[in-house]
């Protein structure tokens, strides 16, 4: 059950916006796809909507092949961007469009949908048209419109990249409910790591038209399987081989075995957290996340010079990419130029 | 005043000006003549039987012409937009080929091409079907030369819409057809009509190719155009103007029809 990809290929010209990707979405559960753009997520979305036709693979949909179905019979809801409101239909003909093309009975159609409206806090904008909402309502009316035919699954593409700020945050915790509630199979796309890990229960992560790593927040953020993963789920510095998060950037005033010379250059205060900009004796540029309790303990001014030591660092040997975080000359790794292939996202 | 202001006022009297000078002063002179005698003369003319047949011919044309062209034309401009390709540009430029080419040649060439000697000619006489200086031809020339006007209208509409209605009606369950009907046409709905009355005008007002394709017949094969020729020809200035602010008026009408529409439904 879930929605299974296997071994996903899509070219536009000499783009490969898919190479090889294999997902696997568990039933009712809620799912990020998430990398930066172009990295082929949205294709992906597409085309296990059936709004893309694919190279080769496969897109299973509650264990049925659905590859070569029409979008029109895949029972999917999916939801655009920028809305694709209905402009010449009201919101309420725009949530009964699914049922009117089924035909159901006028008297059925209005409860659906005034119970839809009522979900998504719509009800009293009913004979509204689309130009007349906020975007964040066109959102909403958006959504119960793809809910209303009750799809296998639901298909977000950037649902808020379109919306400011706060009203995302709004729409991203409603929509976390929402599923709670429904727990219908849900896959949304977003370039934003923050949005992902605060509304998804796992993530598939992107890029270059392959799945680097998929796995909870946690796992991605703990056990990223390679650099690209590490610096895009978090921030990141680099020391030489090692690479290590700022908040496990150690700060002293006196010189111990592990650790390296390096002067204070800039101290950003960003509320509760500190960044703290340092330059090692080698020039490398680096920086550490402090707490306010931290940074004043230390009175660190600029050009003074501390000592820094991390706490933990990853190394992922190779250029490429492994998934378990081993070197590309172990048995499981694997060779430059493979590509990604099966990376489960089973939770 | 302001030199934003002056300049303003300056151009609003140049353009207007020009609109007067160019356009209103013909217009409000055929008006003015037409009913210089009173009424009787011009409506004489225009219910004569001659000018009521071109009437009824001019019509028909219309009424067979436009919706021809508006099938093609939105079926045109999907093809062009929704469906790129190779051949796309080759329809494109075909489609404004009636935009460059003079009617009179259009005419000429129909006339070539069922004449007797043509390539279709010799196949409709075999088959009983009289085209040149009859109907069929009449409507042929009408087709040719207002055929890009819906194309031209509809495209840039269909382009601004963009894909995502019709492709999230088709995630709702809506086959190609109901898409169509349902959503890309309504959303299209101004552009096509706009064609229609730009179509329909041009049908209204057809005189070159006409001209040759027709052979002018009184009460046969005699437009509305050709009648205010032939009272020109004639000297018969009741009948001329009439049949003038009649050809004007039908086609000011189609534009005040789309104007109503729009605005009955904006409110």
């Amino acid at each position: 059950m879930g929605i299974t990809v296997e071994g996903a290929a899509k070219r536009f010209g000499d783009f490969q916006a898919l190479n090889d990707v294999s997902i696997n979405v568990p039933d009712g559960s809620l799912t990020a796809l998430l990398g930066p753009s172009g990295s082929g997520k949205s294709t992906l979305l597409r085309a296990i909507a059936g709004l893309e036709d694919l190279d080769a693979g496969r897109v299973l949909i509650n264990d049925e092949d659905a590859t070569s179905k029409p979008a029109q019979k895949r029972g999917v809801g999916f939801v655009f961007q920028h809305y694709a409101a209905f402009k010449h239909m009201t919101v309420f003909e725009n949530v009964a469009f699914g049922l009117t093309i089924r035909k159901w009975k006028k008297p059925e159609i209005s409860d659906r949908v005034h119970e839809l409206l009522q979900l998504v806090q719509l009800d009293g904008l009913a004979g509204r048209f689309p130009s007349q909402l906020s975007g964040g309502q066109r959102q909403r009316m958006a959504l119960a419109r793809a809910l209303a035919v009750q799809p296998q699954v639901l298909l977000l593409d950037e649902p808020f990249g379109a919306l400011d700020a706060k009203v995302r945050k709004d729409l991203r915790v409603w929509l976390r409910q929402l599923h709670e509630e429904m727990h219908v199979t849900t896959i949304f796309v977003t370039h934003d790591q923050e949005e992902a890990m605060d509304v998804a229960e796992q993530l598939v992560v992107m890029n270059e038209g392959r799945v680097e790593q998929s796995g909870t927040a946690n796992d991605l953020y703990e056990q990223p399987a390679n650099e690209f993963v590490m610096s895009f789920v978090g921030e990141v510095n680099r020391l030489g081989e090692h690479f290590v998060r700022p908040h496990d950037m150690e700060v002293a005033l006196d010189r111990d075995e592990n650790s390296e010379e390096a002067m204070v250059q800039r101290i950003v205060s960003l509320g509760f957290e500190i960044r703290v900009e340092f330059a090692l004796a080698d020039g490398t540029e680096i920086w550490a996340q402090l707490t306010r309790a931290e940074l004043q303990k230390l009175e660190l001014r600029e050009k003074q010079i501390v000592y820094v030591r991390p706490r933990q660092t990853k190394v992922f040997s190779g250029d490429v990419p492994s998934p378990d975080g081993r070197g590309a000359s172990t048995p499981h790794g694997r060779k430059p130029g493979d590509g990604n292939a099966e990376v489960s996202a089973a939770v | 005043m302001s030199s934003s202001t002056r300049s303003r006022w300056g151009l609003r009297t140049l353009g207007l000006g020009y609109l007067t000078l160019l356009l209103l002063a013909p217009l409000v002179m055929i008006f003015y003549k037409t009913f210089e005698h009173g009424i009787a003369p011009p409506l004489d003319a225009i219910t004569s039987s001659d000018g009521l047949h071109a009437l009824k011919l001019t019509l028909i044309t219309v009424a067979i012409a436009v919706p021809l062209n508006t099938v093609f034309g939105v079926v045109c401009a999907l093809l062009l937009v929704r469906h790129p390709g190779k051949g796309n540009t080759a329809i494109d430029a075909t489609i404004n080929l009636p935009f460059a080419i003079s009617p009179i040649v259009i005419g000429l060439s129909l006339f070539l091409l069922y004449g007797t000697s043509g390539w279709l000619g010799p196949t409709f006489a075999e088959a009983g079907i009289k085209v040149l200086f009859s109907v069929p031809a009449i409507v042929l020339a009408c087709i040719f030369v207002s055929l890009p006007f819906v194309v031209r209208e509809t495209v840039p509409v269909l382009q601004e819409i963009g894909t995502d209605q019709e492709l999230a009606a088709s995630t709702l369950g809506a086959n190609a057809w109901q898409t169509f009907w349902r959503i890309t046409l309504p959303a299209i709905r101004w552009g096509v009509a706009y064609g229609i009355v730009l179509t329909t005008a041009r049908v209204l007002g057809e005189f070159g190719a006409v001209t040759i394709v027709s052979g002018s017949i009184s009460g046969q094969t005699q437009t509305l155009p050709l009648f205010v020729a032939k009272q020109f020809d004639n000297y018969n200035e009741a009948g001329f103007y009439g049949a003038s602010i009649l050809l004007a008026l039908l086609a000011l009408s189609t534009l005040l029809a789309m104007n109503f529409l729009k605005r009955k439904e904006e409110t």
